[in-house]
């Protein structure tokens, strides 16, 4: 197992807040975190409907062992707080999910939704500007006709480089229930939005239509059992997707089976072990999160308690089961009464598909080697940061004897969640948001 | 239901902070959240399973010390006879007579559960074990102790127990009740609170079934919630009483979402059917075992 240093004590708060890592507002907690298909950008959603994009800073010649740096590159407002006069309801501008296109041109394109709306920023960079218009001067005043004797043709003049953030595409009035994912399809022409009880296919062209896809409203509300909790593209097959349930099920569909696909052709799910069943078994094994492998070939969940590896060839259980945190079975009850048996955990795969990631309480994560099957607990706090320090494991005491440097599970500070993580598509960078603060780890360089 | 906790699970604890995250969750930004809403019936269903079946257990304990003091008055106006343990499936029927009961208070519709009084006396009528030829007076206080178990020692079945039932003191730990039993005659001392909760849960939940089934909105998603929760609030206003407890709003809001979400309470409402046709069956062989003695 690798270790992971950190690089440089990388912390990352919006320009916004108060320094204090204690004092925060509400709109600076991160809501999601996200790399682009080259991993040169990294973008982060706010609970203040803001988007924060990262640029990986060149590696230098002269410095080949200093890797590149993430610095800001973009910064914009996606979402504004809207009021859904009809319902009376406030609609939050908390931006649930970022999805970047692979890049196609100079631009960048990413999609980006809060609980109703999603939309299509372009991000490009400007360094060049138009000089010498003749009909209004510098400052843009319009010149007086009379004034001008002589004509000229207006120039590009270099300019300090200035990244734009434009809406493209506002995809909208799709959705009754709040929309917890999206997912480019390969094809990188549609995409899908989903909500509690739908899922929507769009075209990235096309905002004033969607096709419904799959639809698990009851005809009679008070006979709902479950809901949707996520849902993703196949990473190579444009035409399948998977989804996953409050119930702990996953169900792949083919869309070229039937218009609605409503039947799915494989469906994913472990029987409950009866031995422990408790009043809380429906809230834990909710999924929170699913993943495709990059190769397409591999499934992961992630329920509260656990993270689960399936095999797309094998239905009826999981290839490869991680327990995240079994320390917090016998806390359920308090956990219930917090609501922090209510928080949504996202995984992550490395690169090659060899390591998978989540978060967990107290600002811990965890890792998950699949090949030696070693996990590790490291901790995002700034207590540990010193400059290319390595990160040292964490380990969280079940039972009566505490050691030096164990942390026993009644000190887990519940307040401290790390729900949103993510990787680097090629190299062993992560990011890690715990509340307001964003973490950035390398691997030590060798 | 293992309950496998560090801290003390109750199920009606379970119950009440269940309902008030449901109702908290109106007043939060961003509309109610399906999934949330969701996931807290769940556990709302699964702490009144356990709710209920701790409370069948309780009358069950309730109605075998009351059967044992009604043979016992039998006795001895007739002959100072031994009663043999009995055997597994008169228990069968015992329970099933239980269950009835149970079930009979369901259906009883508790409409006027705030007359705290009043409303034991409107279970008397199901009681399965009362005979034609009985006194009143003792069913009075039966109801009372439909909510105090007899101490959790007192076997109904032990011999020794039935020939010298003369006087016995009982407290019950869990209400503090002390109760006297003196020749057969049951004296509360102290009647603990109305099981308000419980019997308000069974009976609107059957009644409010249809109420709610028929004003289902054609509009989607959360005004379903927001429909329930109004209606929940319209029966809380009409218990005027002022001994009306936190426990009889949040029975109401229990009905409420027991027909809110039936399809999760298939397994409850498939219970009580079979209790209701066991308590049936079962009615007419133990009042027979009665006679017999």
């Amino acid at each position: 197992m690798k270790c992971f240093s950190r690089y440089l004590p990388y912390l990352f708060r919006p320009p916004s807040t108060i320094l204090s890592s204690t004092c925060h507002t509400e709109a600076d907690i991160i809501s999601t975190v996200e790399f682009n298909s080259s991993g040169e950008l990294l973008a982060t959603g706010d609970k203040g409907g803001r988007v924060v994009v990262f640029q990986r800073e060149q590696e230098s010649k002269s410095q080949p062992q200093r890797r590149g740096e993430y610095n800001v590159y973009s910064t914009f407002q996606s979402h504004e707080p809207e009021f859904d006069y009809l319902k009376s309801l406030e609609i939050e501008e908390k931006i649930n999910k970022i999805k970047w296109l692979p890049q196609q041109n100079a631009a960048y394109f990413l999609l980006s939704t809060n609980d109703k709306t999603v939309k299509l920023w372009k991000i490009s960079e400007r360094d060049k500007r138009p000089e010498g218009y003749n009909l209004k001067d510098e400052d843009g005043r319009i010149k007086d006709p009379s004034t001008i004797t002589s004509l000229r043709v207006p120039v590009l003049q270099p300019m300090d480089l200035m990244v734009e953030a434009t809406a493209r595409r506002v995809f909208s009035n799709a959705h009754t229930y709040h929309i917890n994912s999206i997912s480019v399809n390969s094809d990188l022409q549609t995409f899908i939005s989903t909500d509690d009880l739908r899922v929507n296919l769009w075209n990235l062209e096309i905002t004033d239509r969607s096709f419904n896809i799959v639809d698990i409203k009851p005809a009679n509300m008070e006979e709902l059992t479950e809901v949707i909790t996520s849902a993703e593209f196949h990473p190579q097959q444009c035409h399948t997707f998977a989804y996953s349930s409050s119930k702990g099920s996953i169900r792949l569909c083919d869309m070229r089976q039937a218009a609605l696909c409503d039947k799915h052709c494989k469906y994913f799910e472990e029987p409950e072990d009866p031995s422990t069943r408790s009043f809380f078994s429906e809230i834990i094994s909710s999924i929170s999160d699913v993943k495709f492998s990059h190769n397409g070939r591999y499934l992961m969940t992630r329920d509260y308690l656990t993270v689960k590896v399936w095999d797309l060839q094998m239905e009826n259980k999981p290839l490869e089961t991680y327990q995240v945190h079994d320390y917090l079975r016998g806390k359920l009850c308090s956990l219930y009464e917090n609501d922090c048996i209510f928080d949504k955990f996202e995984c992550v795969w490395n690169g090659s598909d060899s390591v998978i990631m989540t978060g967990s309480y107290n600002n811990f994560f965890r890792m998950f080697d699949r090949n030696t099957k070693r996990d590790v607990t490291l901790e995002a706090s700034r207590e540990n940061s010193k400059p290319r320090a390595i990160l040292k494991p964490r380990k969280v005491c079940v039972g009566g004897k505490r050691r030096k440097d164990e942390i026993s599970v009644d000190s887990l500070d519940f307040s401290k969640k790390i729900l949103h993580t993510t990787w680097h598509p090629h190299e062993n960078i992560i990011a890690v948001a715990a509340t307001n603060n964003l973490y950035i780890f390398q691997d030590k360089v060798n | 239901i293992t309950t496998n906790m560090e801290c003390a699970v109750d199920a009606q604890s379970l119950i009440s902070i269940s309902l008030m995250k449901i109702h908290n969750s109106r007043t939060q930004r961003g509309g109610i959240k399906l999934h949330k809403n969701l996931l807290v019936s769940y556990v709302l269903r699964n702490a009144r399973q356990v709710y209920i079946k701790e409370k069948y257990a309780e009358i069950y304990r309730m109605q075998q010390y009351e059967e044992v003091r009604t043979v016992c008055n039998e006795i001895q106006e007739l002959n100072p006879l031994d009663l043999d343990s009995e055997d597994a499936d008169d228990e069968d029927q015992a329970r099933a007579a239980c269950c009835g009961d149970e079930t009979s208070l369901c259906h009883r519709g508790a409409a006027q559960p705030a007359v705290h009084v009043r409303a034991p006396s409107t279970l008397l009528g199901c009681c399965p074990f009362e005979d034609s030829s009985k006194e009143s007076e003792p069913c009075e206080y039966r109801s009372c102790c439909m909510e105090a178990s007899p101490v959790s020692h007192f076997d109904p079945f032990s011999a020794d127990n039935i020939r010298h039932c003369n006087k016995t003191t009982v407290l019950d730990l869990d209400t503090h009740v002390v109760t006297t039993v003196e020749n057969g005659y049951l004296h509360q001392d102290c009647c603990c609170d109305a099981l308000q909760g419980g019997q308000g849960a069974q009976s609107p939940a059957k009644k409010r079934k249809g109420e709610f089934g028929g004003c289902v909105s054609e509009a989607e998603d959360v005004s379903d919630f927001t429909a329930a929760r109004k209606r929940a609030k319209r029966e809380d206003c009409s218990y005027s009483n002022p001994d009306y407890t936190e426990t009889s709003n949040i029975s109401n809001l229990i009905s409420i979402f027991g027909s809110g979400f039936s399809g999760l309470l298939s397994r409850q409402a498939d219970l009580e059917q079979i209790c209701s046709k066991q308590a049936l069956a079962g009615l007419g062989a133990w009042t027979r075992a009665i006679v017999a003695f």
